[in-house]
């Protein structure tokens, strides 16, 4: 909280911004790492390659920034995508078996060939998706559950139930490989964001999405192709899950149908709310989620390098999730903090009735306007 | 519940032969109970191939049928519980965080802290009560979407698993074995008591749901939360409630997954929260809530049972099989529930 005897509106439009908290939570994350791993932010050069805790954290966190930036839109849409675990899983194992199969694993066109099967499987699950949500009018949340739950049993099926090692040194630089001394996989993400950002935030696409996800229905009726803007949503999330599931099982060489990407939609949506998108759709930020899944990595870097048992991650995690949303709900606010919140320590300040109504008020625009007047 | 408002329907429509067929049609594919009906049907059907594929491998034994009480009593039980939320329009995602959890405290405070089974019961389900009820009373009274709430609850209590401990804890405590050993003799068969406490919940939860204020209220939510309001219902009363039966329910399910496996895993049921609202759906509730029956649950879970013990049967199959057949059959419901609301709404 802040010092200042009186609450200012700079720090109350600062407070409101929507990527206030996503960014105060990731900030005090890595703060607390530094007391118990000295030199923390520091980044170092070794064999051409730059390596540090703040790099190891995009890199490990690449596939879930992968993931949470394709459930982003669709969660702006209103919808939902329990799926993407088993697109992970399926692309891997379907990528992985065909490079197995192959006399010179390294060569680059056979290893582009079982990229590209693996990433015409996940469109066409999310394809599936699309059509159950859009065309079939099905609640995404259950049209979704049903490649979560068959779609672990169709890659355990494509790699017999086996964990397939591969030995291929050109997919190897996907996950695992560097390129400019960086990560390869931080090129491969941002090329993503950016991509994601230019197409949603440069073009009307972004607004059709959120239009979409606020009334599917008066969308369409004012000429918004909805349905097709919904499919599309979908594709690209199991898009981006394919490309996560390329990164996943390339950093390990080998294919689990099992257990890859095993709880990374519950992290995705983790990622996405801790972004402050909201799950009943209408508005998205893009940077919220890529922050969100930073927040969720680097809170599991934490957890390893403070030292805690590793078997507590979950717990912090939950309690993470529960700060992040009670701290985003307007009610919460106004109930625990007394409508306070926002401006500076409120038992100090006293606290100004008037602020009150503002405070609950869960639009931004609302709150200063009535502060003013 | 329906039929009663069927008979002024086929006063309206035409006389003709093939429009009274058509209507027919219509009033079939809008019953509400037609799901179960289609769900108790297939699960007949299954067990008919089964018997023609192994009736010499002594598929027809009532042992058999029994066997699917046995092995997926704790499911029934965790069904059931998901069957309240899920009527009253929520989702509980932490079913299955909860069972394991309860597997490992069972074991924990049984084994390490030897504590009489009969004392460590009432614990595990107060802590899965009122764990449920700290989930519902966030849902309500801060208005956070059940999703997000229950899915901090899955992470909370399998996290809490691992800090009891991260190895397996196995039971040897004698009471409890001959707990699980404990059958009930039914002449051709036997069940198990956690098969028994199973169809004992089954049965609570069906005069709970069809015949207190506490079920219609429930029902009501789900239908429309709205209307429920502004009727003067205790909304958040119910809500919270529900979740806590989901929780206690979860809690007991969890009692019965250590009875039938003896043992406290922090990876046991993992997963088993979309297995039980796998069974909820075939079992053709609506999962936006408002509409369904209990009984329904109880043959989503014999179905997905059967899928098992036939693929044990097959033995060639691997276990990925039952994921997609779950995954086939949820579509196959999924859109038969479609077919049925939108026939409601035109």
């Amino acid at each position: 909280m802040t010092t200042t005897p009186t609450p200012t509106p700079r720090w109350r439009a600062l407070t409101q911004h929507n990527l206030f908290w996503p960014v105060a939570v990731l900030v005090v994350l890595l703060l607390i790492n530094v007391p118990f791993t000295p030199g923390f932010f520091s980044i170092k050069m070794t064999d051409g390659h730059l390596y540090g805790s703040l790099v190891s954290i995009v890199l490990f966190g690449s596939p879930l920034i992968l993931v949470a930036v394709g459930m982003t839109l669709v969660i702006a849409t209103g919808g939902i995508d329990l799926s993407v675990g088993a697109v992970v899983a399926i692309t891997g194992a379907l990528t992985c078996s065909y490079i197995s199969d192959q006399a010179d694993q390294d060569s680059l066109a056979g290893v582009f060939l079982a990229m590209g099967i693996g990433l015409v499987a996940a469109v066409v699950c999310g394809l599936w998706n699309g059509f159950l949500v859009a065309r079939m009018g099905i609640q995404p949340i259950i049209a979704t559950l049903i490649i979560m739950v068959a779609g672990r049993g169709v890659a355990q099926l494509i790699t017999d139930g086996q964990i397939i090692t591969i030995n291929s040194e050109p997919y190897k630089l996907i996950g695992g490989g560097y390129w400019l001394t960086l990560p390869f996989s931080i090129f491969v993400v941002a090329a993503v964001v950016a991509i994601t950002v230019a197409l949603t935030r440069r073009t009307a696409l972004g607004l059709l999405v959120e239009s979409v996800g606020g009334n599917a229905e008066a969308s369409r009726l004012v000429g918004i192709r909805s349905l097709r803007i919904k499919i599309m949503v979908y594709v690209f999330c199991a898009l981006c899950a394919g490309i996560a599931g390329l990164m996943i099982s390339s950093n390990t060489s080998a294919a689990d149908g099992n257990n890859a990407g095993l709880w990374i939609e519950l992290d995705a949506i983790l990622a996405v709310v801790i972004g402050g998108t909201s799950l009943t759709g209408g508005r998205f930020s893009i940077g919220g989620t890529v922050v969100g899944a930073l927040v969720i990595q680097t809170l599991t870097t934490t957890i390893y390098t403070i030292g805690v048992p590793t078997q507590t991650n979950l717990v912090f995690k939950a309690v993470v999730v529960l700060v992040v949303c009670l701290l985003q709900s307007p009610k919460f606010r106004a109930k625990v903090f007394g409508g306070k919140f926002g401006s500076g320590s409120g038992a100090k300040g006293g606290g100004t009735s008037a602020a009150t109504p503002a405070d609950t008020a869960p639009t931004t625009a609302a709150a200063p306007k009535m502060e003013v007047s | 519940m329906s039929t009663t408002a069927q008979p002024p329907k086929t006063q309206h429509s035409p006389g003709t032969a093939s429009a009274s067929t058509a209507s027919k049609a219509a009033r079939l594919l809008g019953d509400r109970r037609l799901p179960v009906v289609v769900t108790a049907t297939l699960f007949v059907v299954m067990y008919l191939v089964g018997l023609g594929r192994y009736q010499n491998y002594g598929f027809g034994e009532p042992q058999v049928f029994l066997n699917l009480f046995i092995d997926n009593g704790y499911l029934l039980v965790a069904a059931v519980g998901a069957t309240f939320v899920i009527l009253s329009g929520g989702i509980d995602l932490s079913v299955g965080s909860v069972i394991g959890f309860t597997t490992m405290l069972t074991a924990w405070l049984v084994q390490k802290q030897e504590l009489p089974i009969l004392v460590v019961i009432p614990i595990a389900l107060g802590v899965g009560a009122f764990g449920g009820f700290l989930m519902g009373y966030v849902i309500h009274n801060f208005e956070i979407q059940p999703f997000i709430v229950t899915l901090a609850g899955l992470f909370l209590f399998r996290g809490l698993c691992l800090v009891i401990s991260k190895e397996s804890i196995a039971i040897d405590d004698s009471s409890v074995s001959s707990m699980a050993q404990a059958q009930a003799q039914l002449g051709v068969g036997f069940l198990s008591i956690g098969a028994i406490i199973a169809l004992v919940v089954l049965a609570i939860a069906f005069y709970v749901l069809h015949y207190t204020r506490f079920g219609r209220r429930v029902y009501a939510i789900g239908g429309n939360e709205h209307s429920a309001m502004l009727m003067g219902l205790p909304q958040g009363g119910t809500k919270i409630a529900v979740y806590t039966v989901s929780g206690f329910c979860s809690a007991l399910a969890g009692l019965l997954f250590t009875l039938y496996i003896q043992s406290g895993d922090p990876l046991h049921a993992t997963g088993m929260e979309l297995d039980a609202i796998a069974a909820v759906v075939i079992g053709g509730t609506l999962l936006t809530g408002g509409s369904g029956y209990v009984m329904g649950t109880l043959f989503g879970v014999l179905v997905l049972g059967l899928i098992k013990s036939i693929i044990q049967f097959e033995g060639t199959l691997s276990s990925w099989w039952t994921k997609i057949a779950t995954g086939v059959l949820l579509c196959a419901f999924i859109l038969i529930q479609r077919a049925m609301t939108a026939r409601k709404k035109t």
